[in-house]
């Protein structure tokens, strides 16, 4: 029963002393040990950690602390560094790294009191939208085992999908979160660019990496939201800017609150997927809401534009997994040369390398002008579409994903399918912009995803806009079979 | 041989001298044990971020002050991707395409007094890499990132060196600067100040410049000077035999004194410059300028002719006394104490005796053993002719030695000049009436012997005659006066 219930329902139980820490950690434990090995959502579990930590937090509940996250569970995804404990990133090169410093995501959760059950897998080096491309395998979508959970934070999100945390942590690049979060059926949060600090998060594409939650409600998110963000002077590009009480908003009434429907969002969207969208927008309506349809004509040149930037972007950062330091070394190099191509070679995998070579490419003499840099002017154009379009509207609605959870296998060996997954989520990565996605419905038995979008810094309008849908709905109630 | 023209510009790498490095806390102390200095973002580490150092961009400004440069509003890191074994990162983080510093110029006076304008280009902020120990490893090389991180200025000049005495001009100059500035320590054996010299001849007249070679990590005046010397024989050479210079980077093997190719511009590295997306724009608006602005000192230009000017000094000497900051200092110390009417007095007592003792043993001029108040109550001395310039020599190295006043060893030594005209003239008595021959000779005709009486009776007085007492009172005697 303790998995079913909410993150503020187990802070009230916890501060009740009607359970501890320690039994909630024991039970979520004992789940992960049932039901991962079908849905291989973790990559390393710190079982010992965790019941330590829920000790040290029952502690602090019982010398009189509160908090909502004090003694709750959660999984981090894999790319934050944890100390003392693997960060693999789900891949070969990081097998044997233990980081030696906790990310400021992770430090911030852990001076809250969360308390860490595990890593979760992941795409390599958060490169892919199936975790198929992980090191450890492919993670199950628990909805049908069959098929993918998304990605790159698939583990995260089939984990807290199939309630083996109350919550987990994510990073969203192009969509890694609010894809996965649709294709699993959880509420997944994109916060602006800055406003999670990115220290210690193993880095993909500085410029659109950004930390965020999966939860089950938008009210749970809005808790974990509240303990991440904040700005961190050890990342420079953090934003010092005042973090408000989210969950304070969270029922302030819809009436007034202006809708945009993307035009460009539902050009071509199967029928199915539209109804589930149009059908969201008539309880926005009943909550007071008001739409109007508006264009961002530069949208979809997102998706060629994001596959230049990121590739560039990372080609630069993955050249410290060089063999010399840490991580992955190849056996018996034979000069420096050896050393570096065997190691890399051996250690990253087929979609890491060929975004490697993607990104040297475009950053090369003489196709820099035309790939990158052209490529950046095309960024700025959709950023002022998006500027343009919050003159008309407060939040931007549409779906998250093109169709629901795809099967293991079917897409893996076609990228560019693959990456047009990203088509509706890339947008606001490459504007910098929050984006949430929440249960919205099914096609195929399979869940989907609604999609908002809102200006910079408006994480609280945007929680408050999903929570009053999940107040007027049921689908972020619903479980997989089997995960009950 | 035909008439070549060299031209060169020069690349100088000036180390910063921070606390800490650019872009983490680590420190930046020279010497320390093998990578006891590197923290988690120096080594590279997953996850970790650069944090930008305000103190380098302060120095970096000042800098660009201090050559009328213009200060760029905005400036932008960019990352330089090649893959090293001691570039932790695979990149370097530097400034490409919008430097902090643009368009400064430097006047640098050569050694026939001729005075000349060099451009400077720009000069940026970047990080210095690590560096590889070959020695002492059997199968394996080592690598030692105590150095990766610590803050640099590249300051580019124009081609506009004609020679490698200007060249050497040049970088003489900017090395004064930086330490008057006080943001490099100036030490080249350590690394702290190097450069890379681009070197091409032409013929003379000719307007396109000719395909360059870079000589790169030069660390003293001196192999600059060398390796261009060396460098332009070789290019005239090979023109002059029908070849052509190909553009490459080449190193200077001092041993050998030789120049030898280390990569062509077909094998250079295509860096993939793109501005780096974990930092900012670096954004400098006027209060910051201004503020820095404040902090500057005199400059070493204005320190000279500010000495010519007051103290009456030749051109030549107000350089050399305005060299360094802490020269200047003291030598106007020394003024001050001994009045600025002996300020030339002063002048040849700092270039001479003193710097000559510093050097000697290798003493740094803030820590002299004779302090600029004991030199200035010396010559005091010398003026109020307590003493004789000569003796005084022999005072300063008393004082050197035993760190006493001028004063306490005059005492001590009975230094004290004779000005007692009678009891000089007692003593030319008695060494006229020693040397009745010469003295014949002398009143016969032979002049020189006059230098001989006064060697006697300074020999008498241990050189404590007053000089010109001496001169005039001898002159008298030897002439039959009574």
């Amino acid at each position: 029963m303790l998995h079913t219930f909410s993150i503020g329902e187990l802070g009230r139980r916890l501060s009740a002393k009607e359970i501890s820490s320690v039994e909630l950690t024991r039970h979520f434990l004992a789940r992960i040990e049932r039901l991962n090995p079908t849905l291989n959502a973790l990559i390393t579990l710190t079982a010992d950690q965790a019941l330590a930590a829920a000790g040290k937090a029952d502690a602090r509940r019982a010398a009189g602390e509160q908090g909502p996250l004090l003694g709750i569970p959660l999984i981090h995804k894999d790319i934050f560094c944890t100390d003392g404990v693997r960060t693999s990133c789900g891949s070969r090169m990081l097998d044997n790294f233990v980081a030696p410093y906790d990310a400021t995501v992770v430090a911030r959760l852990k001076a809250d009191g969360a308390v860490m059950l595990g890593k979760a897998n992941m795409d390599e080096f958060a490169m892919g939208s199936s975790n198929e491309t992980s090191y450890y395998g492919p993670v199950k979508n628990p909805w049908d085992t069959t098929k993918v959970p998304g990605g790159s934070s698939g583990g995260s999100a089939a984990a807290t999908a199939a309630r083996l945390a109350p919550f987990a942590t994510g990073t969203d690049t192009g969509g890694s979160i609010r894809q996965p979060a649709a294709l699993t059926g959880v509420t997944g949060v994109k916060p602006t660019y800055g406003r999670v600090s990115r220290f210690g998060l193993v880095a993909f594409a500085s410029s659109l990496d950004q930390a965020g939650v999966f939860a089950r409600s938008a009210a749970d998110a809005a808790l974990v939201l509240q303990s991440m963000a904040g700005f961190d002077p050890r990342d420079s590009t953090s934003i010092d800017e005042p973090v408000p009480d989210y969950s304070a908003t969270l029922d302030a009434p819809l009436a007034g609150l202006k809708i945009g429907l993307l035009r460009e969002f539902f050009d071509g969207l199967e029928a199915r997927n539209a109804a589930l969208i149009h059908d969201a927008l008539k309880i926005y309506r009943q909550l007071g809401a008001t739409t109007v349809e508006v264009s961002l004509p530069n949208l979809p040149m997102s998706v060629p534009t994001y596959y230049v930037v990121a590739p560039a972007e990372c080609s630069s950062n993955l050249s410290r997994f060089d063999g010399v330091r840490y991580g992955y070394r190849c056996e018996n190099p034979k000069d420096l040369l050896d050393l570096y191509t065997r190691s890399r070679g051996e250690g990253f995998g087929a979609e890491v390398k060929r975004r490697i070579m993607t990104g040297t490419y475009v950053l090369s003499a003489g196709y820099f002008d035309a790939y990158y840099l052209k490529a950046q002017k095309v960024r700025r154009l959709i950023t002022n579409d998006f500027r343009a379009a919050f003159k008309q509207a407060d939040l931007l609605i549409g779906p998250t994903t093109p169709t629901p959870a795809f099967a293991i296998g079917a897409k893996i060996d076609d990228p560019v399918t693959m990456y047009l997954n990203e088509i509706y989520t890339i947008g606001a990565n490459l504007a910098g912009l929050p984006g949430l996605s929440l249960p919205c419905g099914y096609v195929d038995s399979l869940p989907m995803g609604l999609q908002l979008i809102g200006p910079h810094f408006s994480e609280a309008k945007l929680l408050n806009a999903a929570h009053r849908f999940q107040e007027a709905t049921d689908w972020h109630r619903q479980a997989p079979r089997g995960y009950e | 041989m035909a008439d070549w023209e060299v031209v060169i510009g020069l690349e100088i790498h000036a180390q910063l001298a921070t606390q800490s490095k650019i872009f983490s806390g680590s420190a930046t102390a020279y010497g320390a044990p093998p990578n006891t200095q590197a923290d988690l973002v120096d080594l590279a580490y997953p996850g970790v971020l650069p944090v930008l150092n305000a103190q380098a961009v302060r120095m970096a400004v000042k800098f660009g002050l201090s050559i009328g440069a213009e200060v760029a509003r905005h400036s932008v890191f960019a990352r330089k991707n090649y893959f090293y074994p001691d570039l932790p990162k695979g990149y370097q983080i530097s400034q490409y395409e919008l430097p902090v510093v643009k368009h400064g110029k430097l006047t640098v006076t050569l050694d026939d007094g001729a005075v000349k304008t060099i451009g400077i280009t720009r000069a940026h902020l970047e990080e210095d890499a690590g560096k590889s120990l070959h020695e002492g490893l059997a199968h394996a090389s080592g690598i030692d990132l105590n150095r990766a991180g610590t803050p640099l200025l590249e300051i580019v000049s124009e081609p506009d060196m004609r020679s490698a005495k200007e060249a050497v001009a040049y970088m003489k100059k900017i090395h004064t600067l930086v330490r008057y500035l006080e943001i490099c320590d100036g030490n080249m054996q350590e690394g702290s100040f190097r450069c890379d010299a681009n070197v091409s001849v032409r013929p003379r007249g000719r307007e396109k410049f000719g395909t360059r070679a870079e000589i790169k990590n030069l660390n003293s005046f001196r192999f600059v000077e060398k390796a261009i010397h060396y460098e332009v024989a070789r290019q005239v050479e090979l023109l002059e035999s029908g070849g052509t210079v190909v553009q490459e980077t080449r190193l200077y093997d001092s041993d050998k004194d030789e120049t030898r190719a280390m990569r062509s511009k077909e094998e250079a590295n295509d860096y993939r410059y793109f501005p780096d997306p974990d930092l900012l724009p670096v954004e400098i608006d006027d209060t910051f300028i201004e503020a820095v602005r404040a902090t500057l000192p005199e400059l070493p230009d204005e320190k000279a002719a500010r000495f010519a000017r007051d103290f009456g000094l030749s051109a030549y000497d107000a350089g050399v006394l305005s060299a360094s900051r802490e020269l200047g200092a003291y030598f106007e110390a020394v003024v001050a104490a001994a009045g600025v009417g002996h300020a030339k007095l002063a002048a040849n007592w700092v270039m001479g005796e003193l710097s000559s003792a510093l050097n000697r043993d290798n003493v740094e001029i803030a820590v002299s053993r004779v302090t600029p108040t004991q030199l200035g109550a010396l010559l005091e001395r010398i003026v109020d002719q307590t003493i004789s310039g000569k003796i005084a020599k022999e005072v300063f190295e008393a004082m050197w030695s035993e760190g006493k006043s001028a004063d306490a060893i005059i005492e001590a030594k009975g230094l004290k000049q004779i000005t007692d005209s009678s009891a000089i003239d007692s003593v030319i008595d008695a060494v006229i009436a020693a040397n009745p021959k010469q003295l014949a000779d002398y009143r016969s005709g032979k002049d020189k012997l006059f230098g001989f009486f006064v060697g006697q009776v300074m020999k008498a007085t241990q050189g404590k005659a007053n000089p010109a007492q001496l001169n005039e009172l001898l002159k008298r005697k030897l002439g039959g006066a009574a």
